[in-house]
Order: structure tokens, then sequence, then C-alpha cells
């Protein structure tokens, strides 16, 4: 299927390209669905009429109806936040393992790796008891600890390291740079590409992260949009879904319209990502 | 560097990172498998050790064993379904289709939504008088259905959207794998005669075996760790069918706070995902990779 000779021909092409046509028009349907909810007034939620007049009002209505303002800053912080100490803390980690020898080493990578198959979300009643011990619960900067630490982000960035030649790092190491400054100079300019691809992992994942941060706030001040989002469809609307899926392509929208954006990026940063 | 400078070295830039992995991992996983031989403490009475009391009464709880057998079907039901879909998406998206870029922005959509948000659309779907799902049931005259408040559809219903989810996502791992095949070999196979179906069964999918490997792995654990659209769609409910393992941990964690319980079943959990991660070394060990 992958080359020219066994491309499908004559009617086998015409109902492949149908059926991969109406598999992705199932696929859009949902969002297509909260589109026209969302855009059009109460009444045609579930009408279709082609003369449905649009209208803003529903977003309006869900702006104010809570307080999405602060959900919205909270969650930019909390990405932000764990992006930045990843990356360092990963960069670090990761250099440790791709360059240097010491004991204990390949108990250590295990024991990072660990964390592929056990992630935060599963302990999530322990690592409640270490917040409350901490006394963090109910802070944006708990929702963030956890993960700050990134099993994935070590091993991507161990196995970029790892195929940066020797001959560089002991080039730089001549002219007299420490190891942090080889780091710093020829490591992470040329893991780049791979910096990128993680950003975006990670932002899509944290902006999308919901349980946890459920369980470890419980006031505006530290909920991020999915919680803040599901409290409000929850609690506060009933059944009115035109607000409803307004409030979610509202909280939605800058992931959407990024992604729209950088299609291309985005597609490629979750392959590369998954490749090494 | 001498040696030991090295060595002080590697530890240092390793610190911080296996500080916050040992206590926010490490720890909480040991402490769970602690905690699961003592009582919930309440008010002034201290946790003490009950042996396997937790235990026992998991195996007497019909609501965990619901819940597990809930999660086995959920997994039974989305892993295959999901991978297979995410094939045969790739394989489309990668040949030479009219409005390539559209299907496969359709088909990757769904990966970069929240799940909340998406299991907000859903429940609108499966809602039941307004929802779309009667509405069409409606025009092509059936019997009116509550897709999510009957215990023989709410599972499903759940599992829906977790394939509709998850799909896309796996598809660009087979895409990028799909990209490395050299097209030498098809044309090889070509003049050998072998049939396009052939060619696939006996080349193309052998090759793309570490990559269903990598997306196997990675469906598994999100089938026992993903309870986002759970919390909004049925809440466990109806009757617990839809109670998946996390989910309950959740609950008896959090709603009935009996966190000596809770540390049981997480163990269970645990050693589902300990038993994932035997089987991805079997498998690796049974060479697998064809790199």
């Amino acid at each position: 299927m992958s080359a020219a000779v066994y491309r499908a021909t004559g009617v086998a092409r015409g109902l492949e390209t149908v059926g991969a046509w109406i598999l992705g028009a199932l696929w859009i349907l949902p969002l297509a669905y909260a589109f026209w909810t969302a855009f059009h007034p109460g009444e045609f939620s579930t009408r279709f009429a082609l003369d449905a007049p649009l209208t803003l009002a529903n977003f309006v209505k869900a702006w104010h109806a809570a307080p999405f303002a602060r959900y919205f800053i909270n969650t930019v912080i909390l990405c932000a936040m764990i992006l930045v100490a990843q990356l360092a803390l990963c960069t670090l980690a990761a250099y440790a393992f791709a360059r240097f020898e010491f004991p204990g080493r390949g108990i250590l990578f295990a024991l990072v790796l660990v964390q592929l198959m056990v992630t935060p979300d599963v302990l999530i009643v322990e690592n409640y008891r270490t917040m409350s011990v901490l006394g963090l619960r109910d802070t944006i900067l708990a929702i963030g600890l956890p993960y700050m630490a990134s099993a994935f982000g070590i091993f991507l960035l161990r196995q970029t390291f790892k195929t940066v030649p020797k001959e560089l790092d002991e080039a730089a190491r001549i002219e007299g740079c420490s190891p942090l400054q080889v780091l710093w100079k020829v490591y992470v300019p040329l893991a780049k590409p791979v910096y990128l691809a993680y950003a975006l992992v990670s932002v899509s994942y944290h902006w999308n992260n919901f349980l946890w941060p459920l369980i470890i706030t419980n006031s505006v001040e530290a909920r991020p949009l999915t919680v803040g989002l599901q409290v409000f469809s929850a609690t506060d609307q009933g059944i009115d879904w035109s607000i409803i899926t307004a409030a979610t392509l509202l909280t939605t929208a800058p992931l959407l319209i990024a992604f729209l954006l950088f299609q291309r990026q985005f597609v490629q940063s979750f392959m590369r990502a998954g490749i090494k | 560097m001498t040696r030991a400078t090295r060595w002080l070295y590697g530890w240092l830039l390793l610190l911080p990172a296996a500080a916050l992995l040992a206590l926010f991992t490490h720890y909480p996983a040991a402490a769970t498998a602690w905690r699961s031989f003592f009582s919930t403490p309440k008010g002034a009475r201290p946790a003490t050790y009950v042996g396997v009391d937790n235990y026992a009464q998991l195996v007497e709880d019909p609501i965990f064993w619901q819940a597990l057998s809930n999660n086995l079907w959920y997994a039974a039901g989305t892993i295959p379904l999901s991978i297979a879909l995410a094939l045969l998406m790739a394989a489309w998206v990668n040949g030479k289709l009219a409005g390539r870029g559209l299907v496969r922005l359709a088909y990757f959509t769904p990966t970069i939504l929240p799940m909340i948000a998406v299991a907000n659309i859903w429940l609108f779907f499966y809602t039941p008088e307004y929802g779309l799902l009667e509405k069409i049931g409606g025009a092509l005259g059936l019997p009116a259905h509550n897709w999510l408040g009957s215990k023989s559809t709410a599972l499903g219903c759940l599992m829906a959207v977790a394939i509709w989810k998850e799909a896309g996502f796996f598809m660009i791992f087979y895409l990028a794998a799909l990209q490395q095949i050299s097209p030498y070999l098809a044309e090889a196979a070509a003049i050998e005669g072998a049939s396009r179906w052939y060619f696939f069964r006996r080349v193309t999918f052998p090759l793309l075996m570490p990559t269903t490997l990598f997306v196997l792995v990675n469906a598994v654990i999100n089938a026992f760790r993903l309870v986002d659209h759970i919390v909004v769609m049925t809440r466990g409910g109806p009757d617990n069918a839809t109670a998946l393992l996390l989910y309950y941990i959740y609950e008896i964690g959090f709603r009935f706070w009996d966190t000596a319980y809770a540390a049981a079943l997480t163990m269970v959990l645990l050693t589902v995902l300990a038993l994932v991660a035997l089987g991805q070394f079997w498998f690796l060990d049974r060479k697998v990779h064809y790199q």
C-alpha cells in the first residue's frame, strides 16, 4: 500500500476515496455539530434549517456565566510552568544519561522509565496526600508538580543527544567550555526541532488534562479551563446546550486555532515524538 | 575531568529530575502498597495494620469486579478497533487521495481536543429526545432509546468516544512508519507477482510491527488511565455499567474518602500496568523489531 505499484485503480480507487471521505466526515461531525449549536440561537440547536440566523450571543452568555478569563490565565500559567520546568529538568537528566558514565546509570534509567507506565494520573490518592502534607492543595503548582520530571521528555532528549557527534562535544571542551556550557552551546541548539515537538505535545497534554486538576483544586483561583468547563456545564446551566457548546468551543479555541495554523508542525511533532 | 568528577556531574545533573520522580512516582507507588495493608484513619482513630483485609473486601466487592470486567471489555473493544482504524486511515492518507490534507485534518483533530470538551459534545449527541442520535433514529422510525441511560448501551457509547478520539492519534505513527518503507520493496513484490493483499500481509504489516507494538502499549495504558469522559457523561452509571477501574478508585478515594481501600484498588491497577510492561518486554524479546 505504500508504493505506486500497489495503489488502487479504477473502481477500487473510487471506493477508497469515498470511504476515506465518509470516515473523515464522520470524524469531523461532532465538531461541526458543536459549531452549529454554538453559533445559532437555542431553538436551532437540534433543528437544522439553512436560514437559521447566526449569533454570538451564546459565547457572550457563556463568557459572563463563569470566570473563564481567570480559568484561561490559570491554564496558561500551568502549561508555561510545566513546560519550562520540564525542558530544564529533562535536558539536564537526558544529558547525564547520554554523555556521562556514573555508577547506577542503568538502574536509574530503568527507574525513570517506570513513569512511562505508572503515570501520575493513576497515583491520585497518594499524590493528593503528599500535596496536603506540603500544604499545596488547591494551587496551580500542585497541578503541575507531578508532571515536571517527565520520563517521556528525558527519554526523547537522551535519544537526541546520543546522535550528536562526540567530536563536536570534544572540540567545545578543548575550547575551554565547561560541561554545562557544552550542553548549552552544542547539544541544545542541535535538538531544537525535538524541543519544539516536545513542547507542542506537552502543552496540548496539559491544556487538556482533567482528572488530577479536578481532584487537587477547588477554587476559581487555581482551576484550569477543563475543570472550570466541567463545573460550569455540570451545575450552572441545566441543559442549555447552546451555551454549553459555546463554552466548550471557547475553552478549546486557542489550541484549535493554533492547530489549524500550524497543522504541519503539529502532525510532524507528534510523529517525531512517537518515532524515537 | 577525573572519573570522580564525571560521576559527580552525572549525579548532579540527574538530581532535580530524580528527586521529583521519586517524590511523585516511586514514593506514591510504594506508599500505596504499604497503605493497602492498613485501615483508613477516621477522625481521632489512626490507621492500624489490618493485614489483607482490604484485599478481602476487594474480592467480595461486586462493584470492583464489575469495574474490572467493564475495563477489560472497554479495552477489548477500543484497542483493536482504534488500531485497525488508525492503520486504515494511515494507508488512505498515505496514498494519492483527492483532498488528502483535509481528510488527514479531520482524522487528527479529535486528538488535540480535550477529552472533557469532546465528552460534552458527545453527551449532547446521545441526549434523549434532543440528541442527534435520537433525531436520526426518529427519522428512520426507530423507537426512542436512552443511549447513556441504559445498561446495555452506555459502555458502548463511551467506547465510541474513545475510539473516535484515539484513532487519529495512532494514525500519525502508522503514517510516519509507512513513509519510511522503501518503495523498492513494492516494486520487487510486484515483479514476483504478489497480490496487493498478500503484499500488505507479508511485507507491510510485518514491517509495521514495531509501530503496532508502540501503539498497542499506548492504547492499553490509555484504556486504563483515561476516565475523563466518564466523569462528564455517566459518572459510572447507570448502575455501575460504565465504572472503569480508575473511575472507581476516584470514587472510593475522593467521594467516600476510603483511602485504604482505594490503595488496594490502585494496587490492582498498578499490577495491570506492570503486566503490560512485562508483556512488552516479552514481545520485544521475540524480535518484533525488524530494524
